[in-house]
Formats: structure tokens, sequence, C-alpha cells
């Protein structure tokens, strides 16, 4: 409909008599801009399926990706929990994922210390696996006092999993349990 | 929901928590459906209901017990359904005694423990068997296929028949144990000890002016609702009540999701479309982590912990979870448990060592989270991981979660933002006020970043049990990682460090199957993980092939599975939550978008959607059907019942487990396969849900002479104090009603809204909501600040005067409540921050699921912004002391003496 | 009426008027604020895939749940709030009711049925009306199904207590406001630049890069929706850029998507299809029959809004269903194009062609910027 030449064609007032659109409020007032622009949703590399991860209602979504990035997050239309639909917090998925303010490194609060530094993520993990080991050590409980069999350490507690998937939880509690931690817990009973 | 004629939603704020799944009580609106909303405030869900019902937050059981002795005394209930599908023509042990001949009390109660033995509240018996019955096998052919019904397991004799004292909190999903299913029943109804007539005694003083006079709810609403529900239960019709937190967040929270659940049995809206109780859960995959909990009590599948002294032996586990002689698919625990510890331990549990049942560590009473924190403040707990959580503002009590913080030697957060719970050593309210001291705080803080829902694949179950596989859209960012890939690199680490140990204590991390695939980005394949839960055939000529149902799950070691009830996800070897089938291209059921457990059967015990010759109860309403021809059950869902087993099918009395199930025992997962009216086990503070006021309460309960749920966890600390309530002296200190809650725009603690600008422009600042009737007494005025103060602390928020809060008249006299949202915290990382509300709370929980009671709770409020600095702890002190409240207020387990 | 006449007032195609040969059907929104839930899922949506900053301030307005405030440079879905007490709710009925004696065009044939308040039930039910029925038994059924479910009667229960008025004591309305997407725009008569224009779908949309912020626009607009962005707006990026300062912003009907097939995002998002899209005229009778239906369920107060095509802007592409007065809503009642008159005047001077063919000249200037 509007035409797209960048020629002297292109000028607006020759596309107002070319277009009929005489007083220039319509295709003749078109930029190129906006002639070329297309939506993000399709200019995307690819689409992905996947779920909101705010409450349990588990709303389909989709996902754009362009040159490995999210730009967009909307309704999956094809669900039949959701039908498309997204409430505000479920529309603002984008901002969950492309947050400026999201942290991307790991920091270190050390004792005392009044702010967080930043660490190294191997040199980080080697650290939570050293206190790991050393307090659960400390605070093993092999027998009660009445001499039954307890296995477990009351001195590593966790709490989180209502937001994680299903494979993480396990191997959550797969790992704990067999360290002998029990006080493994997640918003369920909160 | 869309089926239903009327929908009561109590305790849930829908149209808010749930704005999408909102869209399908529009829908039954649309059709013709009642939609009733019974909250202490009128909300956006209220907006939209035909009928809101202003309640004093925390005495749902007097209006939903009302409404039980409403269709009790009018004969308004379900009759051929109650008959045949409760437990109401059973006959109870003349032992028991109900609370109005104790005065709020059921017989049993220790005082000097605070719980109840349940001995006398079990089935009579037509006669006590004896040890080990004889074996006793079902018939053959045991194999499902991968998508239909269940056909007839084999019921194998295991385990010892020993007498179960069930340990509360201990069941989840599961039914509890009873020794056999041979109980007595008089199907007139008429047995004075019959279920049916001791719940009627039990509740013939719960009336519309009980519920006038105790929730505040006028006598004509009473009945409007009332006519509203039985109008819209029956053959034809279905009711569905929704809720949420609204009933879990009470001392007795429990119990009144049992008395709705006795209302719907009484009117047949069990197992049926258009009925049934909907759990509106808060959370992404918050089912999943009680399906496959990160919870103390319960292994995955709902299978308990090993509690020290009961469990000490697998024999003793299993025998305690169910009996051989009881109905249902429990009685396969021990193949369920065989199949998990296969998959946890692999080749070294052999059936010579029990699986190594021994490698589990044990339980000595409840190690929830709260029990965790008061353990954190005693020195007793080193490290903490925290994960996409924030305790510090989304936890009752924030003082002390905060205070517990600082008492760690090291800590881990995992987030996608600084949340509160990671910077409390910088900017935690405590360190204004002077309690702590940065330089002072010794704990060691690990931040590690996190992958989001896009950048890692795996499975949420949603809130109907549904398990909907997410893809992959992009790596995570920098150092973010999943959880999958954090803990498995840490369970890499430990295992490294532990390497060689000889120490035997090491074995159960040492012996862990901890070898999982790597996806092409070099990560732990989510999906190998999934595979596991599901469960391998480990011998035969199928060894190697993925289970396609847990009834071929063995109890010799042959299978493996890490979560019985999800066994079938991965049925033919095919990832089945991943199923995507357009929602417009399937029937309304759509069973080919993503898996529900168990079976993707989309309605539990869906055999009640049919009468007990397995016709439907009507035409509308016809969801499972027995096919007379075909000698099968059929319908639009997959039948949650063995699938061959007809109508007319009566067990052998001495066969237990599946084969044990009458063909018309739709409660397959319950131990006499009826539903259950009156709890003979299972229920730690009552087998009949009975009111009692919240810890802290404006007014004396007109009911008993026991004030409070005698069982409740209570915990006397000089930083956990009470308002003094009812007629209390020192009540008058702290006499309004607070109440806390969700808003639409904001995620719980606000990890995850309070850092999006989007979100946090919508609802930018922490507020709290009075009548116009309040804010004329307090001087209160609409934008500007006020102050609430409660036994705990004080906090600042904007005043919203508003006619959507009521006074309410309960006993002669106005009632106000107060209402506070919950997501903000005091940080300096967040887009927005203000006060939290979870600081006014205390610490009292309810004893069978160690929920906090943060639905209620007694302030004062006054105009203006709250003290700064030390000035605040003076304020909270001198209201404590203005009260009277001592360690010993709000905490006497029994109060009849009182009177 | 002419070519030119037309352009500026009365009933007319906005699209075939602005050139575009063969245009797809005029396409618009139906609001029907009967069953918003206040959720803020389009205001969302419409920021987020905008890309729009935030306003601004993060304080709370204390004006019920709406701390938006209005429809602005970078807002462009706006949810209002408003608390009524049964006072009102009665007098917006009873205005309502006026409205359908007087045979107002739009809201379609008043029942012919009796009083519906006489019948009792379900009149005035609830604080808002059930949602229109997708595939739900027939109005008719529905009613009679409800009239026997009530026994016909609202005033006792089996006890002969007598129930709750038919009439609500409260309400609590909310309504998602958006550009009118004006018939006779005069955001777009009076842009000097050729910056808004008309699309081929008959919505209003303003171009940034040809936009030079002379705001001639903004005071022409009689709805308020189109503002200049200010620099008090703050970016959602992290780079901290505000793009588009200075410049005319308003709602596009998402341009961009509905030329390839996709909703508006407010209008995909909304969980309760409080918001729909579609060829305007379709949106138009949507919006009659609901009406329709609502007045004989005795919701007297429903009311159609921007669907008369005779109205001062000559009608709009986004319609409305609302509860009560506009004003209420902070919506004008009687909103009129400032440029509507023009044709009179210029008839009267009888400089009409050589006026035109000027404002032609400007827009060819502005078009090459």
């Amino acid at each position: 409909m509007a035409p797209r030449d960048s020629t002297f064609l292109g000028w607006p007032v020759l596309r107002q008599l070319a277009t009929g659109d005489l007083l220039g409020r319509g295709a003749a007032a078109t930029s190129r801009r906006t002639r070329e622009h297309q939506p993000r949703t399709v200019t995307a590399d690819r689409v992905v399926q996947s779920v909101c991860p705010y409450c349990a209602v588990g709303c389909g979504q989709k996902v754009f990706v362009k040159d490995e990035k999210v730009v967009q997050i909307e309704g999956d239309p094809d669900s039949p929990v959701s039908r498309g639909r997204l409430c505000p917090k479920g529309a603002a998925s984008e901002q969950l994922v492309n947050s400026p303010t999201r942290q991307t490194h790991v920091l270190y609060r050390a004792p005392g210390a009044t702010e967080f530094r930043r660490m190294d993520r191997d040199e980080a993990l080697d650290m939570v696996a050293d206190r790991f080991v050393r307090s659960r050590a400390d605070t093993w409980q092999e027998l009660d006092d009445r001499g039954r069999r307890l296995r477990r350490t009351m001195g590593i507690a966790s709490l989180g999993g209502a937001t994680l998937d299903n494979e993480e939880n396990y191997l959550m509690k797969k790992l704990f349990t067999a360290a002998g931690a029990i006080q493994i817990e997640n918003q369920a009973r909160i | 929901m869309a089926n239903a004629d009327c929908i009561i939603i109590q305790g849930s704020n829908m149209a808010e928590c749930h704005p999408v799944g909102f869209q399908w009580v529009s829908e039954a609106k649309a059709r013709g459906a009642r939609v009733i909303h019974v909250d202490p405030r009128f909300t956006r869900t209220s907006a939209i209901a035909d009928t809101h019902v202003p309640i004093r937050a925390g005495t749902d059981v007097v209006l939903l017990g009302a409404l039980i002795n409403h269709v009790l005394s009018n004969d308004l209930y379900f009759r051929d359904y109650v008959v045949a599908y409760t437990n109401a023509a059973t006959l109870v042990s003349e032992d028991f005694v109900d609370t109005e001949d104790l005065d709020g009390i059921f017989s049993g109660f220790d005082p000097e423990t605070g719980t109840y033995d349940p001995s006398s509240w079990s089935y009579a018996e037509r006669e006590a068997p004896e040890g080990p019955s004889p074996e006793t096998g079902g018939p053959a052919g045991d194999d499902a296929s991968p998508d239909g019904g269940i056909e007839s397991p084999a019921g194998d004799e295991h385990g010892a028949s020993r007498r179960a004292r069930a340990a509360g909190g201990q069941h989840g999903a599961a039914g509890p144990a009873l020794s056999h299913a041979n109980v007595l029943r008089d199907e007139t109804l008429q047995h004075p000890r019959s279920v049916f007539q001791i719940l009627r005694k039990h509740y013939r003083r719960y009336t519309p002016e009980m519920v006038r006079d105790v929730c505040g709810i006028p006598v004509e609403q009473f009945h409007e609702v009332a006519r509203a529900l039985t109008e819209n239960s029956g053959r034809e019709r279905t009711t569905c009540f929704a809720y949420a937190l609204g009933w879990t967040q009470h001392s007795l929270g429990a119990q009144f999701i049992r008395t709705a659940a006795i209302l719907q049995l009484l009117m047949g809206n069990m197992g049926r479309p258009g009925g049934g109780i909907m759990a509106l859960r808060g959370h992404a995959s918050i089912q999943g982590s009680t399906d496959i909990p990160t919870l103390f009590n319960i292994l995955p599948g709902y299978l308990p912990m090993p509690i020290v002294g009961e469990h000490d032996t697998l024999q003793d586990y299993l025998a305690q979870i169910s009996s051989p002689l009881q109905k249902g698919y429990w009685t396969e625990a021990e193949s369920y448990t065989a199949s998990l510890l296969k998959a946890w331990w692999g080749d070294a549990a052999t059936p010579e060592n029990d699986f190594c049942y021994d490698y589990l560590p044990r339980l000595t009473g409840a190690h929830g989270t709260y029990q965790t924190v008061l353990a954190m403040l005693d020195d007793e707990v080193e490290g903490y991981f925290v994960v996409g959580q924030n305790p510090a503002v989304g936890s009752a009590h924030g003082t002390m979660q905060r205070l517990a913080l600082a008492h760690l030697k090291w800590l881990v957060v995992r987030d996608f933002q600084l949340v509160e719970t990671a910077t409390f050593w910088k900017d935690s309210p405590e360190i204004a006020t002077g309690e702590l001291r940065t330089e002072d705080i010794d704990t060691e803080v690990f931040f590690f970043p996190a992958a989001n829902h896009v950048e890692k694949a795996g499975t949420f179950t949603q809130t109907q049990r549904m398990l909907q596989w997410r893809h992959q859209a992009v790596q995570p960012p920098g150092d973010a990682q999943s959880e999958l890939e954090f803990f498995h690199e840490l369970g890499v680490r430990v295992r490294a460090r532990l390497a060689g140990s000889t120490d035997e204590r090491d074995r159960p991390l040492l012996d862990l199957t901890w070898d999982y695939p790597k996806d092409a980005h070099g990560e732990t394949d989510s999906e190998a993980v999934l595979r596991e839960i599901n469960g391998y055939h480990l011998t035969g000529e199928r060894a190697g092939e993925l289970l396609d149902s847990f009834t071929q799950m063995r109890p010799d070691g042959s299978t493996s599975g890490g979560c019985w009830i999800y066994t079938g996800v991965y049925a033919g070897g095919v990832n089945r939550s991943a199923n995507r089938v357009p929602g417009r291209d399937q029937g309304e059921v759509a069973h080919d978008w993503g898996w529900a457990w168990p079976l993707n059967r989309r309605i539990l015990y869906n055999r009640a959607s049919a009468d007990p010759q397995g016709r439907p109860w009507s035409e509308r309403k016809a969801y499972v059907w027995w096919d007379e021809e075909a000698r099968r059950w059929t319908g639009k869902d997959i039948p949650d019942f063995p699938v061959d087993r007809e109508p007319s099918f009566r067990p052998d009395p001495d066969v237990g487990g599946p084969a044990a199930l009458a063909g018309d025992d739709p409660f397959i997962m319950q131990a006499d396969g009826k539903g259950w009216l009156f709890a003979p086990r299972g229920m730690v503070d009552g087998p009949l849900p009975t009111h009692y006021e919240a810890q802290e309460s404006p007014v004396t309960n007109p009911l008993y002479a026991q004030q409070s749920n005698p069982s409740r966890l209570t915990y006397p600390r000089k930083d956990n104090l009470w308002s003094p309530s009812g007629a209390e002296p020192g009540a008058e200190v702290y006499p309004y009603v607070f109440t806390t809650y969700r808003l639409t725009e904001h995620h719980t603690a606000g990890g995850m809204s309070r850092w999006l600008p989007y979100l946090s422009e919508l609802q930018p600042e922490m507020f709290c909501e009075v009548s116009p009737e309040l804010a004329a007494e307090r001087g209160l005025t609409n934008g500007d600040w006020a102050t609430i103060i409660s036994a705990r602390s004080a906090i600042e928020a904007r005043v919203l005067v508003t006619d959507r809060m009521r006074p309410l008249t309960v006993q002669g006299r106005t009632v106000h409540q107060i209402g506070l949202p919950y997501h903000w915290g005091v940080g300096g990382d967040a887009v927005v921050e203000g006060d939290g509300a979870n600081d006014l709370l205390g610490i009292v929980l309810d004893p069978n699921v160690q929920i906090q009671e943060s639905k209620v709770g007694s302030c004062d409020i006054r105009a203006g912004r709250r003290p700064r600095g030390e000035a605040l702890r003076r304020l909270v002190a001198d209201y404590q002391s203005r009260s009277g409240a001592t360690v010993e207020t709000g905490n006497a387990r029994l109060t009849q003496g009182d009177r | 009426m002419g070519y030119l006449a037309r352009q500026l007032a009365g009933r007319t195609d906005p699209a075939a008027d602005a050139g575009w040969s063969d245009p797809p059907s005029r396409k618009g929104f139906f609001t029907d604020t009967s069953i918003c839930i206040g959720c803020k899922a389009c205001e969302v949506a419409c920021k987020e895939w905008n890309a729009l900053p935030m306003d601004g301030a993060l304080d709370l307005t204390g004006n019920s749940y709406d701390n938006t405030g209005g429809l602005g440079a970078s807002t462009w879905r706006h949810v209002a709030f408003v608390e009524q007490s049964q006072e009102r709710i009665t007098a917006a009925r009873e205005s309502g009711r006026r409205l359908v004696d007087l045979g107002m065009p739009t809201v379609g044939s008043p029942s012919p049925s009796p009083a519906p308040a006489s019948r009792g039930v379900p009149a005035g039910y609830g604080t808002l009306p059930a949602p229109p029925e997708e595939h739900g038994p027939s109005l008719g059924e529905l009613l009679s199904q409800k009239a026997s479910a009530e026994n016909g009667d609202l005033g006792t229960t089996l006890e002969g207590t007598p129930m709750v008025g038919p009439l609500p004591e409260f309400r609590w309305l909310m309504a998602s406001d958006v550009c009118k997407h004006c018939t006779h725009a005069g955001c777009l008569d009076v842009c000097p630049t050729g910056a808004l224009f008309r699309s081929e779908h008959g919505t209003v949309v303003v171009q940034a890069d040809v936009c030079n912020g002379c705001g001639y626009c903004v005071g022409a607009c009689p709805f308020g929706v189109i503002e200049r962005r200010t620099d008090s707006s703050v970016s959602v990026t992290g780079d901290g850029h505000v793009p588009n300062i200075g410049v005319a912003q308003k709602c596009t009907l998402c341009y961009d998507r509905i030329g390839h097939d996709q909703e508006p995002a407010c209008a995909q998002t909304c969980p309760t299809t409080s918001i729909r899209f579609g060829a305007r005229d379709d949106m138009v009778a949507a919006a009659q029959d609901r009406v329709a239906q609502l007045h004989e369920q005795g919701f007297t107060e429903a009311r159609l809004y921007g669907a008369n095509d005779d109205d001062g802007v000559g009608g709009t592409g986004s319609v409305f269903l609302l509860l009560d007065e506009p004003e209420v809503y902070g919506l004008p009642p009687d909103p009129v194009c400032a440029t509507s008159k023009l044709p009179e005047m210029f008839r009267a001077a009888g400089v009409a062609g050589l006026g035109l063919l000027a404002a032609g000249a400007v827009a060819f200037l502005g078009g090459r910027r």
C-alpha cells in the first residue's frame, strides 16, 4: 500500500497525490522507519515455550530470543491453562530476565566486613563446600541419648524450593538427606 | 472450576493472586454460576463476586461448621453419596469423647505435652486382628498401560501388621494408616456412635446466630450462602470451594480445610466436575516442592522421613505407613520406598541391607523452618542455604529472622537480586535500632546469582498437580547458574573432599548416585534427573527401560524411581510433561498438555463422579463412569480407580491393598476407601474441626471454655510476646485485628517484583487499609502515615481509608480490622522498599503442618510515622508493659480452669 | 457530504479518507469494564511491549489502588479504580435508565420484558454483573435457571429470613482506559509535521522519528490522552537512557503487532477478556449486545462510550462499556474534536481548499525530516 521507494517518487507530496491521501494524514505521512519497522515477535530468531515463574496457575509463556537475548515474553495462546493470558507479574517477566539491577556476579561478605566483594564462582563454591564438610563434621549427631541412631547434622539448614524446578528440589533433597541434613524447608510451610 | 454452579472463595483473594486462573471463575459466572467471596476485606475478588461476606479473620470454622449443621439439620446433604462414599456410617470407638462434653477438648489430651493420644478416636472394630494376617495375593496382570488406568495391581503381603500411631505432619497427601479396613457400619446413619451422629452432635451449637456473634456475619447473609451452596449441590449441580493461605496460615489452619472437606463430602462435591476444594498455591512449583519435598518431614512422594524410636528399621517404617490389611495404594509403600532408595544409592542398595534404609537421617521432632530459626538463635545452626527465598521479609517475626541470620557462621543466598536476606548485615532495621552492628556480625555471606526460568530447562508442578516442562531459551548471564547445576557441583565437591573416607557416616554421600550426563552446554541434564525421578526397570527383560506406572514398582530392588507419584511422566520413554497439544485442538480435560500426577489423571478420586452402580450422577455432571459392555471405567478423564473393577465388586475382608478396594470405594488412597468426615487418624489436634480463637483475639471463645487450639505449638520467649486476648486485662492496649495479604502487583517478599520497575510503580509503597470509622476513631488521614504496633514490633505505612474495610459487630461490640500487604522490606537495593508487615507477627504454629498464624493478630494503630532508631524498641516495650504481656500471656495450653 | 467535509466531522471511513486504497477493516478495542478485575496486566504488557520508561514518581497516590494516575506519554493503558456507595450505585442505575428511556442510539433496544427489578433475579444481583456467556446456555435459559434456583423471589430464605437486598451496599469499579483512536482525531488534524498519521487499520499512530515536539496535538485531544514525554520519566534499561523525551507519545494500538496478525499486547494479556480487540464494527456490535444483556438483567447503569458515530469525534475506535457516568471514570461526557467546526469556518471564509493545501504543504515539509 505505502510506496517504499526512496527516490524522489517517495517524497511526501508526490505520495500524497499518488495515494490519494491528499491531506497527508495517511500513507503519505508514514516515515521510512514506520514503513520498515517489524515487531520483535517477527524478527526473533526463535520462540521457546515456557511457563510463568510466579504463582502456581502455570500459565504458558512464549519466549522470543534474538541474538541469544530474550527480547519478549508473552502469553502462549496454545496453553489450555491460560489461553495466552498473563497477569501483570507474568507480563513483566521480560524485566525479570533483563533487569538492570540483576546480579550476575558472585559476591562475598567476610565476617565483620561492611561491604560485599566480588569473588570467583569456583573459589566461592570451594569455600562453601569446605564449610559444608566442616560444619557437618562439627555438628554430627550419630546417636541420641538413648543410643538410637540419628545419623544427622543439625548444623546445616536450607530454605527455598517453591520457585525451583522439581529436578532441582530432587537433587537438593537427595544431597542434603545423604549428608544427614534434615532442616530442609521451603515456602510451602510459610 | 468452569464447570461449577457455585464457587465459594474463602481464605483466598483469587482475582488478585491468581488473575489468570480467575478466568475460569469468570467463565463459570458467565454460565450462570453464583460466586461468593468470604473475606475480611472487600478485594478485587469481591468486586466481581455476586456476594461479598465480610468475616472476622480466623473464624472460618464457625461459618463452615454452621453450614454443616444447616445441611444436617435440614436434611440438605447428598444422602446417596454420603452413605456410599464417606465414613458417615462407620461406628467410632466407645472411648471417644467429643468437645461438646469436655468443653473444647477431645478425649486423649495430655496437658503436660500438649498432644493428643488419638487411640480413642479410632473406628469401632468388628474383631481385632492379631499379628500378621495370611498372605493374600491380588489378581495377576499388574502392568498399567502408559496412560491408562490402574489394572488391579498385586496386593502383596509385606511388613508386620503392627498398630500404628500415626505421627502428625507425616502424611502429606496420603491418608494415614489404619490397621485394617474391617469396620462396623450402620447404613441407616442412626447409631449414636456413627460418624454421622457424632458430626451432628459436634456442630449442633454452630448456628446462624453463633456465626453472627463470632464471625460478625449477619444471619440473613449466612442464609444466603447456605442457600447458594445447597441449591447448587447434588446430582445435577456442584459447588466448588477455593482457598489459599487465608486458611492455612492459622494455628488451626489444617482444620479449616478439613471443615470445608467435610462440608463438600456431605454435599457430594468431591471427585466431581465443578466440585472439590481448590488449593490456590502461590508459587510456580510450590506443589512440586511438596511432591518432591524440600521439607523436613517427608521424602519424595509423601513418604515420611524416619523418626527415631518409631521407624528404626525399614520394617517398622513400612508398618507405620500402612498396614497390609488396609485398602488402597499406600499398601504398596514398600515398593515405593525400595525404588526411591535404589534411585539414590544404586548398587549399594540391596535387599540384604534394606536398600540402605539406615543411610536416612532420623527426625526427633518437628524441624520446620521456625524451629530452625529458634535453633539459629541458640547457635545450633552454622550454615544456611537460602534459595529463591527472602525470610528477612517473607517469614513471620521479621526481627527474629534477621537476628537469627546474624548467629550463623555462613549463609548462602541464591537469587536474581540482592534481596534483604542477602544484605541484612548492612541495612536491616535492626542496624537502625542498634540491635545489630555490621562490624560485629561474624556471618560470612555468599551471594550466588541464580538462573531464571527461561535460562534453564525443567518442570514446574502447578496447582492442579500438572507438570509442565520448560525449554531453555538462553544461557544464564555471567556467573548465574541454575540450582541444579549449583547443588550438583556442590555435591561433587563435597564428595571429593570425603573421597577415601572410611568413616561410616560418609557412606551415604559416597555411595550416592551422583553422575548425571551433561547437556550441550556442559551443564547437568535436567531430563536425566526427571528420568531418574520417573524410575527404571533395573532387572529382567525390560532392564534399562523407563517405568510406565508406579504399579510396576517392586519391593525387591528390581525397580528404581525417585518419586513414585511422578512415575509415568516418562511413560513409554517420552517426556510427557513436554506435551504441548494446543488446548483448542483437544477436549476440555486437555490430557495432551503437560502431565498430571498420578498417571495423568486430572480430577482425583473421580470414581465418585458416578453413583455406586457406576452410572453418572446426572448427564449434566457425567465425568467418569462404568461401561457395562466394555467392562471398564471410562469417561472424560482417566479413571482414578482400578480400571476393570466393576461397581458391584466386594473384596475378601482378609485382603489388603488395592485388591481390597470395593467397586464403590472411590477414595483409593484412604485406608478404608471412603471420604473421611471424621478423621480417626492423621490430625494431631482432633478428629473433627472445632472452633478456637486465634492466638491473639479480641474476643473470648463463645463456644467453649477452651480459648485457643490446645495443641498449637507455642514458643514462650521474651522476644515472642503475645497480646492478651478477649476479656483479659491489657487486651485493650492492642484493640484491633490485623490481617496480612498479597496484592496482584507484587510477589511474596518482593524478590521478583520490587526490583522490577513496571511492577514497583504500580504499588510503590507499603500501606494499610482501614475503614472510615477506624480512621475517625484514631485520627488517620487518607494518604498520610500511620504506625501499627503489635506485641512484637511496630511498622509504618501509608493510610488508605476505604469502605472496603467494614467494621464488624461481634458479640455486640465493634471489631475493626486492618489490612496489611506484606510485600515490602527494608533494604537498600530494591526499586521500592518499606516496612514489612511480617515484622508484626509472632511465632505460633499449626500443630499438623507447622505453618505460622499470619492471617490474624492484635495491634494498635496511630497517626504519624514510627520512631527511628532505638526509640522504635522503646515504643514497642512501652506497649508491652502497658498491656502487662509476659512470656506466659497467651501461652496457656488449657484455659478451661479460667472460668 | 463531500470529501473535504467528511474529513473533519460526521460518519466516515477514516482509513479510506486518509488515502488507503482497499484498507483492511477498521480495528478497535472493546473494553468491557463490567468484567475488569483491575489487575493492571494491560498496563504492564503495554509498557513492556513498547519499552516505555517509568513515569517517575514512586509515591502512593492514596486514590484507591490507582497509583498510575492517568494516561500519559509513558502510560498508554491506565486502570481507574472507583469505590462507590449504595447511593452512588442507585444514582448510576437511575441515570442509565433515563438514557434507555431517551432511546440512546448506541445502547440497543431496551428490553421489552417487565421491569427487571420486579423480576427479582438476577436484577442487580451482586456487585458487578456476570461476564457474557461464551459457550454456556443462552441468556434466556440462564435467566430462567437463575429464577427457578432462587424461587423467583429474592425476598426470603427457606426459613423466611429476609435476604440481603438486590442492590449491593458497595461496589468497586475498575476500568482500563486507552487512546480512543477517534474517527475524527484532533491530534491528527492539527499535527503540522505529519508525525501523526491515520493507519490503514483506521487507527491514529504517532511517529517519534517525525515529531518535533510542538505540542499542538496535546491541546487538540479532547480526552487528554496524548502527551509529550518529559525528563521526569525514569529509564528501565539501566543505561539511564529515556527515549523520545520531548516527543508526543500515546497508544499506537500496537501498529507493529496488528500488521502481523498479532493482537495488541494489552488485549492479548487481559486475563478476563475485559479488553477485546477486533474489527471495530464487531467490537461495537459486541458492546451493544452486552449492554442489551445487562439491561435485561437489570443493570440499567450499563452504557456505551464511544460507539456513537454522530458524537463530537465521529465515534471512537476504542469503545467502552461503563457502569456509571463517564466523568466517574475521568472521561469527558461529550468529547468534541477541536477541528470539527473547521469546515464551516472555512466555507464561510471561502478559502477552505487553500487552507487545506497549506496544511498539506506543511505535512510535506515535515515529512522530509
